[in-house]
């Protein structure tokens, strides 16, 4: 039993169903992105977990982090662009409002 | 990991991801969600701290807490007003988030505790790759294997793409 490997995974884990549950209920597409990030991140301990207790000589999943972290930098900056342009349009941030293409 | 000390520093990092991951996704004012996301990246950091990659910590700190919560916080203060509550879930919808965030659970849970209770992980090498600031230095900007200045020059590009997009979808016409 690999208690100390498991010690990790498992906030990580909650954190990952915490997102899923945020993702699927929220209505408020900033609260959408919010839960997005927690999975990515959750996701990200996860790599960074393998690395130190699976690969410790190696250092390829801290490298991985990092680069997702980068990522999600830009994609998050990508999505309040739009979700900022979609409210000049729509008047709200919310997604059932948003069902059309075109405006 | 073998002093008093670090299993109260875990305890503490790890109640604080789970409380306040919980608390994001199910608080109904949206920069209350916003703060404990927050503080659910604080205790990532000091997750990365206890695994010893003080670097991968601080980028967590500077690019997660510095850069993308304001701009949440930024774009939550422009889209809606301050103190206005997201309306009641309806039961249906909230039932359907908890099965899936519970088979989530159940099933990731069972693969994880199925797989390391079996089988035994090498007994802890200790002599681990040093990640002080100059390998890491060589391992960003070298062209060898196991080093990483393709991707680096790549997510340069993709920032530069990135800022350009951003402007250009969000300024006003």
């Amino acid at each position: 039993m690999e208690l100390e490997i498991l010690k990790y995974l498992i906030p990580a884990l909650i954190m990952f169903c915490c997102g899923v549950y945020g993702f699927i209920t929220r209505k408020n597409m900033i609260a959408i992105l919010i839960s997005l990030e927690l999975m990515l991140n959750a996701v990200d301990i996860n790599f960074v977990v393998f690395n130190r207790f699976l690969f410790p000589g190696q250092l390829e999943g801290m490298f991985f982090t990092l680069f997702a972290i980068a990522l999600a930098a830009a994609e998050t900056a990508l999505a309040i662009a739009i979700i900022v342009n979609l409210f000049r349009a729509v008047k709200n941030v919310d997604v059932r409002n948003v069902n059309k293409m075109k405006f | 990991m073998d002093s008093v000390g670090s299993y109260i520093i875990y305890g503490i990092v790890a109640l604080s991801i789970v409380v306040f991951s919980v608390l994001t996704v199910t608080t109904r004012r949206i920069l209350r969600s916003a703060t404990y996301l927050l503080f659910t990246l604080f205790a990532t950091a000091g997750l990365y701290f206890l695994l010893d990659y003080e670097f991968l910590g601080a980028v967590q700190i500077a690019v997660y807490a510095g850069g993308i919560v304001v701009l949440f916080v930024f774009s939550i203060l422009l889209t809606s007003r301050p103190g206005d509550k997201s309306e009641k879930l309806a039961s249906r919808r909230r039932m359907l988030g908890g099965v899936a965030a519970l088979a989530t659970l159940a099933v990731v849970g069972f693969a994880i505790f199925a797989h390391f209770s079996s089988c035994q992980l090498a007994p802890a090498v200790e002599q681990a790759a040093s990640v002080d600031m100059t390998s890491i230095g060589h391992f960003l900007l070298g062209t060898e294997k196991f080093q990483y200045l393709l991707p680096f020059e790549a997510i340069s590009v993709l920032l530069l793409a990135c800022i350009i997009g951003g402007v250009v979808v969000a300024r006003r016409r």
